[in-house]
């Protein structure tokens, strides 16, 4: 009775997984189960059951309810796609002048809104585009085909490599100094030499256009949302689930709405790349001390002028690093677009692992892993830029990078002018380096890759063999073998203990929305592949941290190593490892290990770190250990920090483990795969995803719970 | 009083959702207990005052006091509750935000705890942005905001960023910048509370001298008594939203008017607060005087060696060498080594 009193929480746990275990045994798996067959696939089978709501019919396989509850939310999908379809092919229909027939035509409000969007960023794109890379269909929208016919000298001739180059180093120099143009001018050669230039511009464009879109309405929305309690009460469900959605999956709604190529990527970029803007700018706005505010108030300043002089400027910093997520965002979904169409590196890195390139699948990810460095180290040195006064300079010192990009574009025409001359074949290497003429190691890399596959092969694939029959397949067996019933039990318990009946009801009623969907046994495998991953992860991540935090030069380069890896493009991880392991469960794995250890090293150190100093002295003149210290006194105390890292870990693990559909898996993905090409997959791309969103966000809610209490109990912030 | 520049008639700032109905039905009988029990905070509980052209009211009081709010009040950063605040006859709360903009471009300026200083502008900058904001064009701004460089005595340091500067010297830039609209009311929420003892000592000199120049209508909030003591012309002390007593420094550490005031004067060096004036009698014999004079501003300290050394009365006397009353010496013993002291 004294152990109850003093281990409540303790026999809480307990109780709830004798509860959970007993609920798994009382309850048989069906005789008819079987994994593939899960529930609901929309295929006409005389075993299925039926029914019918709202208009739309749902089949599935019939279980004991306590075993899998019945696919009661199988309509939504259907009727999300049905009602896409109303909203894009008959609502509101209503005359607009159509430019290209020169006569009114009756078409949906709808539709003919997604297709002026759809047009303006096609313009967008192909302008920056043709300024970067030559073209004509910028003029073309200004005149007409007929006139370029008549005028060939009308076209944009593209930008030289070099200037463009030139143009990098120069704003790295003015932003940070020597170190990084050094790195920009070294990137941009590599990519010109290798024969990325034109994929590399593509992408470039693609950011260009959806980085600034996003930024301003990601900072006009964030400013909205400081100004008023109700339109952050109404953002902030849809900011949690949009961080929380792999990208991948809003994918397929994008294309539904406006359909396959660059404009509708840059669209859905925008949908990824906006929710982190807003909380950034919300974030900085309220971290600007309220006297500042009330400095500005009593200057006279009205709101506006409050906003644009006082409250932005002073939260600088914070929107910078806003900007920052907004680019590299924009990066990594420029990669991952390439799944509906969007050119650039994506694209060909996609086309290279189709065809089991992966010579050329290194190349481009190589090409896109340092773009990403760069683009990430550009911003966040803007963002750590602090203004300097230019009063005093003279007229040179002023606008010498102005003067020096003159004089680039100067030298870099002309030596375009004398290319011309000097290369035959209408290759001019100061102009453009075409793809098959640049320098390529594929072949040696794909040497590489089968001579690895020679000679390691009997290891790998017995390492492979005893993981998957080892550790995975009863790994999976155990989670599928889960009761729903018992599964919901356990969620809504874990969500009692550790923040109440609040807690309670919000994850119960994420976890129900999955188990009432059709694809919870998917969920299931998702979800097994993700707390494998993240066990890996954290084990991984919490031992290196510890060892590494030890020492003042390893913890930087930790740091530093985290974050260059953090700016590859999830996409990256997949190319190393289907090169080690090819396509199989385990290459999926150890893509999400590696990318979900990420955080949680950095979450490690970040914790240790955190420890206030005096304790560590406190601690030493109390006469511990080394040992002693970080066991008693750090890991308790960074422990929540730890925690939050854990979080992330899920995250990460979550994205990764549905990006590996790509090489195969049984879960989410594979289904949002499956929906990218299926004409109807609107609905169902969007409910998968909120799926995935909400397995993470369950995790989220009892991490965060858990954590904030914590930190109140050991008084930090 | 209809020179009042400033005048308070029973403000009311109480925090809370339902702050107005609970403070209608307790009918100016505010109790912050009972308050608190309902979710509301006693922010300002009936302060009625007045501050006259050219004074400096301090008010002080401990942190959680209500001395910042009542402030924010008077700038209207905040919404008073309940209760009437003119600024020279203009009823504060019924202005409009235009109106209010205006007045604060015009007539307040306000220096606070932490600078406040904008970090992506420039001392100079920093001091042209109320002029800037009015409309201003930026040469005369900037000329005058040079002229408030120099008055705070910051030359060959107004191109400095707010990060290159000391404190001290950061608030330097604060109070130029509140004062280059010149207002004729100035506003003063713990300016010095932020900064080393000795620098601090410094700024109040400084701050002194300005006000001499300047006379404007001050408020100057602190928390610091020997500060408050050193400063006003009358003293305001709050405790929980009330003003315990307002009276000038002398009658304050004379006649503390409740036990909290009390507990602030007992530990003040009288001979160092007090001046003559304030322990003078009357005049009732002018032969049976010695010939020593000192004026009623002194401080007691700086002549008390003087008027010690006497044995007869010593004669008071005014700005116009008119003899206004005397000292005994042993008054002067009493004042620094009696009285109600422990």
């Amino acid at each position: 009775m004294e152990l109850l009193k003093k281990y409540p929480k303790l026999f809480q746990w307990l109780f709830l997984l004798v509860i959970f275990f007993a609920l798994c045994f009382a309850i048989d798996v069906p005789e008819t189960y079987k994994f593939i067959r899960g529930q609901a696939e929309f295929i006409k089978d005389p075993n299925q059951s039926t029914y019918t709501l709202f208009g739309a019919e749902v089949r599935y396989y019939a279980f004991d309810t306590l075993w899998r509850l019945p696919p009661l939310l199988g309509w939504l999908p259907i009727w999300v796609n049905d009602s896409l379809f109303f909203l894009l092919n008959e609502w509101m229909p209503m005359e607009f002048w159509n430019e290209d027939l020169q006569e009114y035509r009756t078409r949906p409000l709808v539709l003919q809104i997604t297709r002026n969007i759809t047009a303006s960023m096609t313009f967008l794109i192909e302008l920056i585009r043709e300024i970067l890379l030559g073209g004509s269909k910028t003029v073309v929208a200004f005149t007409s085909w007929d006139w370029i016919d008549k005028n060939p000298w009308a076209e944009l001739p593209g930008l030289p490599w070099t200037i463009v180059a030139a143009g990098a180093v120069i704003l790295c120099y003015k932003l940070s100094g020597k170190g990084l143009a050094i790195f920009a001018g070294l990137v941009m050669i590599y990519i010109s030499v290798f024969g990325q230039w034109k994929p590399s511009m593509q992408t470039l464009s693609f950011i260009l256009v959806a980085a600034p879109l996003s930024f301003i309405f990601g900072l006009s929305l964030g400013i909205m949302a400081y100004k008023s309690k109700r339109v952050e009460k109404a953002l902030y469900p849809l900011l949690l689930v949009m961080q929380t959605m792999p990208q991948y999956a809003v994918l397929v709604p994008a294309m539904v709405l406006f359909g396959i190529g660059d404009h509708a990527a840059v669209i859905i970029t925008m949908v990824v790349a906006i929710p982190p803007m807003i909380l950034l700018t919300l974030l900085g706005l309220r971290a600007v001390p309220s006297e500042v505010i009330e400095a500005g108030k009593m200057s006279g300043c009205n709101n506006w002028q409050l906003m644009t002089k006082v409250l932005i400027p002073t939260a600088r910093r914070d929107i910078l690093i806003g900007v920052n997520q907004v680019i590299m965002v924009c990066f990594s979904m420029a990669v991952i677009a390439a799944f509906i169409g969007a050119k650039g590196l994506g694209w060909n890195l996609l086309l290279a692992l189709n065809q089991l390139n992966i010579g050329l699948a290194l190349e481009a990810g190589l090409c896109i892993s340092m773009i990403a460095i760069l683009l990430d180290k550009m911003s966040l040195a803007w963002a750590n830029k602090q203004e300097d006064y230019f009063g005093n300079l003279t007229f040179f010192q002023r606008y010498k990078n102005t003067l020096f990009f003159a004089g680039a574009v100067l030298i870099g025409v002309t030596f375009a002018y004398v290319g011309t001359f000097l290369f035959k074949d209408n290759f001019n290497y100061f102009s453009e380096i075409p793809h098959n003429k640049g320098l390529s190691f594929a072949d040696f890399w794909n040497k590489g890759v089968d001579w690895i596959w020679d000679t390691f092969f009997q290891t790998l694939k017995i390492f492979n063999t005893w993981l998957i029959t080892e550790v995975l397949q009863p790994m999976r067996a155990l989670y599928l073998r889960m009761p729903a019933v018992a599964t919901l039990v356990l969620v809504i318990g874990a969500g009692y203990i550790i923040g109440g009946i609040r807690s309670a009801f919000t994850v119960g009623g994420l976890a129900l929305f999955i188990a009432l969907s059709p694809w919870w046994d998917r969920a299931l495998v998702t979800t097994y592949m993700a707390t494998f991953g993240v066990i890996a992860s954290c084990t991984i991540g919490l031992t290196v941290g510890t060892l590494c935090q030890q020492n003042k030069y390893t913890t930087k380069f930790m740091l530093a190593v985290c974050d260059i890896f953090q700016t590859f493009p999830s996409f990256v991880y997949l190319i190393p490892v289907m090169m080690l392991f090819g396509i199989t469960d385990t290459s999926v794995l150890i893509a999400v290990i590696v990318y979900a250890t990420i955080p949680a090293t950095r979450y490690t150190i970040e914790g240790l770190r955190s420890v206030p100093p005096a304790l560590h002295d406190a601690a030493t003149m109390s006469g511990v250990t080394k040992f002693q210290r970080l066991i008693n006194i750090e890991f308790p105390i960074a422990f929540p920090h730890m925690m939050l890292g854990v979080n992330q870990t899920i995250v990460f693990a979550l994205f990764m483990v549905i990006i590996g559909a790509f090489i195969g898996t049984e879960d989410l993905g594979q289904y949002i795969l499956k929906a990218l090409s299926d004409k109807k997959g609107g609905g169902k791309g969007l409910i998968l995803g909120i799926c995935v969103a909400f397995i993470a966000l369950i995790f989220d809610n009892l991490i965060r719970t858990w954590v904030e209490k914590r930190k109140k109990h050991l008084g930090i912030d | 009083m209809t020179d009042a520049v400033i005048k308070c008639e029973s403000v009311y700032k109480i925090f809370g959702a339902n702050a107005k109905k609970m403070l209608q039905e307790a009918s100016g009988n505010v109790d912050a207990k009972t308050f608190q029990e309902n979710g509301c905070i006693v922010g300002v509980n009936n302060a009625s005052f007045e501050v006259a052209k050219g004074e400096m009211l301090v008010v002080m009081g401990l942190s959680g006091s209500g001395k910042s709010t009542l402030l924010r009040c008077i700038s209207r950063l905040t919404d008073a509750t309940d209760g009437k605040i003119f600024i020279e006859g203009q009823d504060l709360l019924s202005l409009k935000n235009k109106e209010l903009i205006e007045l604060r471009r015009n007539k307040m300026g306000m220096v606070f705890q932490s600078f406040a200083l904008l970090p992506h502008k420039t001392v100079l900058e920093n001091i042209a942005f109320p002029l800037q904001i009015k409309g201003i064009k930026t040469e005369d701004s900037i000329n005058k905001a040079m002229d408030m460089v120099k008055l705070v005595g910051l030359d060959g340091r107004e191109n400095y960023f707010p990060r290159e500067l000391s404190g001290g010297q950061q608030q330097r830039v604060g109070i130029a910048r509140s004062l280059a609209v010149e207002p004729d009311i100035w506003f003063l929420d713990e300016p010095f509370s932020a900064l080393d003892p000795l620098i601090r000592k410094e700024m109040q000199d400084e701050f002194l001298r300005l006000q001499g120049v300047l006379k404007k209508t001050i408020m100057f909030i602190t928390h610091d008594f020997d500060e408050a003591l050193r400063l006003a012309d009358r003293i305001a002390i709050m405790k929980d939203g009330i003003i315990e007593q307002l009276d000038t420094p002398a009658k304050i550490v004379l006649n503390p008017a409740t036990e909290y005031v009390k507990k602030f004067t007992e530990e003040v060096p009288r001979e160092k607060v007090l001046k003559i004036e304030a322990v003078m009698d009357p005049v009732d014999d002018v032969k049976n005087l010695s010939d020593l004079k000192v004026s009623k501003n002194e401080i007691i300290e700086n002549v008390a060696e003087k008027i010690l050394t006497q044995e007869k009365s010593v004669a008071v006397i005014d700005e116009n060498n008119k003899i206004v009353g005397t000292v005994h010496p042993s008054k002067i013993i009493h004042t620094v080594f009696g009285g109600e002291k422990k």
